[in-house]
């Protein structure tokens, strides 16, 4: 089995899998890191969203070789120390999760968004976080949470 | 695990201290009168094993834990339980940490079913109402054990004690003493008093009940580390996956065996009547073998079955003269026809519609054959058994199986259903000792699903001279008993003769209550025939209500409130109308929701919900509304975009590209939630707003357009029929 060395929160993993695996599974079930979930594995619900150089991605389609050359991987676990980041203290602030599970995958996404564009609009907050499903229905909570990230976000910059 | 930390923290501390087992409130001999349970031996042994108490720990630092018996799937009970603990035990809140109790029924269980029963199941949006008395009265034996220790320590009597957050108080000589302090002078008084309802807080002493308090599972919610049951890895574990196909109970014969086991890292194959199962030494390994498999399946009694040809049928089946099972029956609805009355008769159906919890079922298990025991990692809604069927599948003794309850992504009904958590059982005992996680795929989650049921309901009301309903008639036609028949109850209005029958059908199809059961389309149907009767009275469908509700004051506290809240009276703008339903489920809730259509793709858009419920004493007012808010736009997902469709017998869906569930571009603007005060028992919250959805949209649709919706899910087609007919 190749082995892969990935960059993933700063930090340096090898990993020995067949070539074709999934991100996902390499994060979830070689290394450990599990705050990166699976829903459906076809990039529909946006749970496993994760940053490849900044970028929002579904992990579940992308396959370990081809993020093992140096791409900055960032997951949940990797974004704050101790979940103190804006977005995360908004997510609390908004009591926004419910069962939790699609949590990851959204403040993944609401992240990127912020540092695309600072101060979306709500529309475009909409439009930006509408691949990330979440079933227990915490949207509101989640539009919410990004307003007041992103104007926290703006009183800070 | 997640809760490692604060166990070994506690455990460090448990050390520590020089006084060893009696840094426990309510340790050893206290116990059996502490939890009332039969068999102190039994508690004994099992604190043995967890090295805890029954309800609550405290360390010299005053550092509490309180243990949950319910499951955590988002509605909160992770919090509002523990908060009605340390009410009654006057614990410092920002002290408290939770943990999940053990599945130990005789210990944790809660008689909110039946009198008399012990039950840890969540379900049926009855965890707060069922636990709230034991709670209270727990939470006060654990402060009387400390009172009496301090008591006993102070030589003064303990009726001349006070508390406060954690601190108890003889005014008389102006000492005070923190819980935690107390822990080296522990007693344990013979007997510990039972608790009327009177010796308990009043509720407006509460300082913690009603009070916004953050719920204690979110922060790991949100930083990535709260654990689900597929989140755990083990040493030496291995994976299993099934094929079950998508036509229900077809039995498999593989045809590739030989090929599968030569699979590089695949370790054994494990055939079951309904599926073939794959264990591998990975989880990529067991997928690409599953992916490979060569199957040939029976033919089923679903065979042949389409759902959406099947309608037909069931309105022959509601013409027949003879009646099905009774389900209620008030009065006679049989009345002498007079030429002045008036019938209405309408069909409502709904489609199957599928739970789509965002986590996919999963468990870890570890079975030990020399032991006769097993280790079981699951988020589960329990059960009527606590340790889920597994000590009769392995035939082990059931004090030898240990369920670690974990979160749960999402529940709403499905991980009441044992199927995942016996295949995780029977593929670990093949491999037993080593651990192994199952995992099932979104399209076994979908294809090999258990679905709210496809159902007709036809309802027959008679209005008399002055318009007043005289009789209601509801004939339900479908599969699964109280999965179709429960939720028809109409006890908040007066209608003086009722029926309610069902007519059985039966299709091969699993089936399994979904979030609110019958309440869905059973609701739907009544609150669509009572504004049918009041356009063709042309008179206003909140009044209707209103009149209905006059000897229901609370229900009709709620109509009232939420007539104001949404401004009923005040026309809304030319392309947009407002709707109304009311729900019992626990809780009272009225909801009136306000709609447009677009008349060229015929899709339906929700601006605002507003909902007035009445849930009796709230534990936590903010999670009450995001339970109202979750369920409104669960709801809205089900009544606008869900359906499962079955031909020949098979499941059509397979993933979320053709199974659309709402999603955050579908919300409405605002859904407001007003809680009625109230110092009644509390009722459960989540169940009430989903089955709202329906009649408020479809009621809403009427008032707009003078059309119908009748049949679930309201899909852009289906709208556009009703549009042109
Ligand atoms: S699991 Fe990757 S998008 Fe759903
Ligand atoms: S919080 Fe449960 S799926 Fe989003």
């Amino acid at each position: 089995m190749p082995l892969y060395t990935l960059n993933i929160n700063n930090n340096s993993f090898e990993v020995e899998v067949n070539k074709g695996t999934s991100l996902l599974w390499v994060l979830r079930e070689h290394l450990g890191l599990t705050g990166t979930k699976y829903s459906c594995g076809i990039a529909q619900c946006g749970s496993c969203t994760i940053h490849i150089d900044q970028k929002p991605m579904r992990a579940c389609i992308l396959t370990v070789e081809n993020f093992a050359m140096g791409q900055k991987i960032l997951t949940i676990e990797g974004l704050s120390e101790k979940g103190e980041h804006p977005v995360q203290k908004a997510w609390i602030k908004t009591q926004a999760p419910q069962c939790g599970y699609c949590q990851s995958g959204q403040i993944m996404q609401a992240v990127a968004l912020l540092k695309e564009k600072p101060k979306p609009s709500r529309e475009e907050i909409k439009s930006y976080m509408n691949g990330i499903l979440c079933r227990c229905g915490t949207y509101m909570r989640i539009l919410e949470a990004i307003e007041i990230a992103s104007e926290e976000n703006s009183a800070i910059n | 695990m997640m809760r490692d930390t604060n166990i070994n923290k506690s455990r460090r501390e448990f050390l520590k201290s020089s006084t060893g087992v009696a840094l426990f409130i309510g340790m050893s001999g206290l116990l059996p009168s502490i939890v009332s349970c039969r068999d102190s031996k039994k508690i004994e042994k099992t604190l043995e094993k967890h090295n805890i108490t029954a309800w609550v720990r405290i360390t010299e630092d005053g550092d509490i834990t309180i243990y949950n018996p319910a499951a955590e799937m988002g509605q909160g009970s992770m919090t509002s339980l523990p908060i009605i603990f340390a009410e009654e035990m006057d614990a410092e809140w920002s002290k408290v940490k939770v943990e999940f109790s053990p599945q130990e029924v005789e210990i944790y269980g809660s008689e909110g079913w039946t009198p008399g029963s012990k039950l840890m199941f969540t379900v049926g949006s009855r965890i707060t109402k069922s636990n709230f008395p034991l709670m209270r009265q727990s939470g006060a034996q654990a402060r009387h054990i400390l009172m009496y220790s301090a008591a006993k320590h102070w030589d003064v009597p303990l009726e001349e004690l006070t508390t406060d957050k954690s601190v108890i108080t003889h005014p008389k000589t102006k000492r005070s003493i923190p819980y935690g302090a107390l822990i080296p002078f522990l007693k344990t008084p013979k007997h510990l008093p039972k608790y009327s309802l009177n010796e308990l807080k009043k509720t407006e002493d509460f300082r913690l009940i009603g009070k916004e308090i953050p719920r204690v599972d979110i922060p790991d919610k949100v930083n990535g580390s709260a654990k689900f049951a597929g989140d755990l890895r083990m040493p030496d574990m291995l994976y299993g996956v099934l094929e079950r196909g998508n036509l229900h109970g077809a039995k498999p014969s593989l045809e590739n065996e030989q090929e599968i086991l030569s699979i590089h890292g695949v370790i054994s194959l494990l055939p079951f009547n309904y599926a073939i199962g794959v264990i591998a030494n990975s989880l990529e390994v067991a997928l690409d073998a599953k992916s490979k498999l060569k199957i040939k399946w029976s033919e089923t009694d679903a065979t042949n079955f389409n759902s959406q040809e099947i309608y037909n049928s069931y309105e022959n089946i509601a013409k027949d003269a003879s009646t099905g099972k009774i389900i209620r029956e008030k009065g006679n609805v049989n009345i002498e026809q007079n030429t002045n009355f008036k019938t209405f008769v309408s069909d409502f159906k709904n489609d199957y519609v599928y739970h789509a919890q965002m986590e996919p079922l999963n468990i870890v298990v570890q079975v030990i054959p020399n032991q006769q025991r097993a280790e079981v990692w699951v988020g589960s809604q329990q059960g009527v058994d606590p340790k889920l069927g597994i000590p009769d599948l392995l035939g082990y003794p059931p004090e030898n199986i240990n369920i670690h309850l974990q979160y749960l992504g999402g529940g709403f009904g499905r991980r009441s259903m044992n199927d995942f958590v016996h295949e995780g059982v029977l593929m670990a005992k093949e491999v037993g000792p080593k651990p192994l996680k199952l995992l099932w795929t979104r399209e076994d989650d979908i294809g090999y699903g258990a679905f709210r049921p496809l159902s007709l309901q036809r309802l027959k009301a008679v209005t008399g001279i002055n318009g007043a309903i005289l009789s209601l008639s509801h004939c339900i036609i479908g599969d699964g008993g109280n999965l179709v028949a429960s939720g028809t109850r109409n006890d908040h209005y007066d209608i003086p003769n009722e029926l309610v029958e069902w007519r059985e059908t039966k299709h091969g199809i699993r089936l399994k209550h979904w979030r609110a059961v019958g309440h869905g389309p059973n609701k739907f149907a009544i609150e669509c025939m009572l504004d049918e009767i009041a356009a063709d009275q042309r008179i206003d469908p909140i009044s209707l209500r209103k009149n209905l509700m006059q000897n229901s004051p609370r229900a009709l506290a709620t109509m009232k409130k939420v007539e104001e809240m949404s401004n009923w009276t005040e026309t809304s703008s030319m392309d947009r109308a407002k709707g109304v339903g009311f729900v019992e489920h626990g809780s009272l809730g009225s909801g009136v929701c306000e709609i447009s259509v677009n008349k060229a793709t015929g899709e339906i858009k929700v601006h605002h919900f507003w909902v007035a419920l009445d849930a009796g004493i709230i534990i936590q007012p903010d999670n009450v509304k995001a339970q109202i808010e979750g369920g409104i736009i669960m709801g809205m997902s089900s009544v606008l975009k869900e359906q499962i469709t079955i031909e020949d017998g098979r499941v059509v869906q397979s993933n979320f590209h053709d199974y659309n569930l709402l999603r955050i571009q579908d919300i409405p603007e605002t859904i407001e939630t007003f809680l009625i005060p109230s110092n009644e028992n509390p009722e459960g919250v989540g169940e009430t707003a989903t089955p709202m959805v329906a009649c408020c949209i479809a009621n809403a649709f009427l008032r707009l357009t003078g059309k119908h919706l009748r049949h679930l899910p309201f899909t852009p087609e289906r709208v556009l029929d009703a549009l042109n007919t």
